[in-house]
């Protein structure tokens, strides 16, 4: 008879942790994809420059979290709508929190996206094969920029009223279709009671669900391209210990390149 | 290969300068869309050359692959092709194809026929049935001659504040024997903003009529805008500031002896004052939208208003 050792405390709890990811696993793969997402193989000089990506995520994550809820109080008529603010910042409880935590996160959602796009710049990061991604960027920099526009007016004091106006007009400017953008933004030839609504609904609805697909298409293009070295780094040269180490062909140009091999 | 997009190649273009000229093209072209009409054309001599140039590089690149491609042997498919069986008519549009036609087709007329209804629904509400009604403001004797009255008023008192508009009113007494008024909007011609009388008012002698405040003002030498400095005069032409034309005016009716405010329209300058002013009258437009000039040629359709 073989010997069966006492199952430790340890190993069952190992088991307890372990059983209902193995019962998902093997119903979904879900736990391997995810694995596959967080675990993949970045070159070994990436730097810190390089979470700006994932910082705007989070950032992103922030404002829809936040934003969902501060939706359960707020009401966007245009009678209800001050007095709906200033209850939330002062009547109810967290709600001067959750409305700062947007109102500013909206900020350093936009500062990200900047700086995120100002590394992949720098580091040539849209060149060949990444240039669907640069271009998948810049949409959702338009998105975002879209969200600090329409949710601007939402507070419906004298700034967001003015702030708005001249905003739609600005766009009013543009040549040929400029006058219908504006008219189509303002649900009318002037600001008026459907307005608020309008941009409430672009701004918690429409740009947001464009914004998560769009992040799902830039995440997925990450992952398949894979992550690019720094501009001085030695290891995509092939001159650096990794690149050079004979496992790894010995002196080889292009580590980082784009490449199916050995996939 | 199997995945011949997937080689270590990357499929793009040569190297060449021509895109830079063509930048430059545009740019001059931009600029001499202000500054002159020649340097505008200059820019698009530019623009059009150096654009010629770069596709001609681009399709020349092309040509290059496609010379490079190999062509396929010819004796093997011809011997491939003698071994396939007869084509059976029927067989040229298999059902496959058919089923899988159709199945995309009726899937794009029903989302079709869903979306372009919702489409219609988020779109066509902000171009039909615009324009408010004429608005009652109350009895001439509210409007004395020669005195600017800040009128303001609510276009639909039932949504409130944010119907709420403004008009600056001066009657310049009788012309040919008709009652002539100076309605003056308050949105600024550069982006909007509430323009403001340059002058006191006397809120003592302020009215109400309905909806409708009448608060007169004791002088004024203008109007400004706060937002961003525009200044206009007293018959609404901009003096200075970013305005680009002067301000929007509107036309008013006379019924049972009460002001009825009517449609606004732009306005590119006044000419004289008062009752004698020759208004160069343009359809309604946007703030910041030239109504005269070249610039004016941007905008070559208004939506409905």
């Amino acid at each position: 008879m073989a010997t069966r050792s006492k199952p430790t405390k340890g190993s069952q709890l190992h088991q307890a942790i372990t059983y209902p990811l193995d019962w998902v696993e093997e119903r979904s793969g879900i736990v391997g994809g995810v694995k596959y997402f967080l675990f993949r193989k970045v070159p070994g000089d990436v730097n810190w420059f390089q979470t700006l990506g994932s910082a705007t995520f989070t950032a992103f994550l922030v404002q829809a979290l936040t934003g969902s809820i501060l939706a359960m109080y707020y009401k966007p008529d245009p009678k209800a709508a001050y007095p709906s603010i200033q209850h939330i910042t002062n009547d109810i409880w967290g709600g001067w929190l959750v409305r700062g935590m947007h109102r500013w996160g909206a900020s350093v959602f936009i500062i990200l996206m900047f700086m995120h796009m100002g590394r992949v710049f720098l580091f040539g990061a849209y060149k060949y094969p990444r240039e669907l991604n640069w271009i998948i960027g810049v949409l959702l920099l338009a998105m975002g920029l879209g969200e600090g526009f329409t949710g601007y007016l939402l507070p419906w004091d004298q700034t967001a009223y003015w702030a708005t106006i001249v905003g739609i007009n600005i766009n009013g400017t543009a040549p040929i279709l400029g006058p219908f953008l504006a008219q189509f933004l303002q649900g009318g030839t002037a600001i008026g009671a459907d307005t608020l609504s309008r941009f409430y609904a672009i701004h918690m609805l429409l740009i947001p669900g464009a914004i998560f697909a769009l992040i799902g298409l830039h995440m997925y293009l990450v992952v398949r391209l894979g992550v690019t070295s720094p501009p001085w780094s030695k290891e995509a040269a092939g001159t650096g210990p990794i690149a050079k180490a004979p496992e790894n062909g010995g002196r080889r140009a292009g580590l980082t390149r784009y490449t199916r091999r050995g996939r | 290969m199997a995945h011949p997009s997937h080689d270590e190649h990357p499929h793009v273009p040569g190297p060449s300068l021509w895109p830079v000229g063509f930048a430059v093209g545009i740019v001059v072209l931009l600029v001499g869309l202000i500054v002159s009409w020649y340097v505008a054309a200059l820019g698009a001599i530019l623009a059009l050359v150096f654009g010629f140039l770069w596709v001609r590089d681009l399709t020349a690149g092309t040509q290059l692959t496609e010379a490079d491609e190999v062509a396929p042997e010819g004796g093997a498919t011809a011997v491939e092709s003698e071994e396939l069986p007869p084509e059976d008519p029927a067989d040229r549009y298999p059902r496959s194809k058919f089923l899988e036609i159709s199945t995309l087709g009726l899937g794009a007329v029903i989302g079709g026929l869903v979306t372009v209804p919702v489409l219609g629904f988020m779109v066509a509400p902000a171009f039909l049935k615009q324009g408010d009604k004429d608005h009652d403001l109350g009895p001439l004797n509210d409007f004395p001659e020669g005195k600017f009255i800040i009128t303001t008023y609510m276009t639909n008192p039932a949504q409130g504040a944010v119907s709420r508009r403004t008009a600056f009113i001066r009657n310049n007494g009788q012309l040919n024997g008709l009652p002539s008024f100076t309605i003056i909007s308050n949105h600024c011609a550069h982006l909007g903003c509430p323009v403001q009388p340059n002058g006191p008012l006397n809120q003592r002698l302020a009215k109400q009529y309905r909806d409708v405040t009448l608060i007169p003002a004791i002088s004024i030498a203008g109007f400004g805008c706060p937002c961003h400095g525009g200044q206009y005069d007293t018959e609404g032409n901009r003096t200075s500031g970013p305005p680009v034309r002067a301000l929007d005016r509107y036309s008013f009716s006379i019924r049972n002896g009460n002001l009825f405010i009517g449609k606004p329209f732009a306005v590119a300058k006044v000419d004289g004052t008062g009752a004698q002013a020759k208004i160069h009258m343009q359809t309604f437009a946007y703030p910041g939208e030239h109504v005269d000039g070249p610039e004016s040629w941007l905008y070559p359709i208004q939506p409905p208003h």
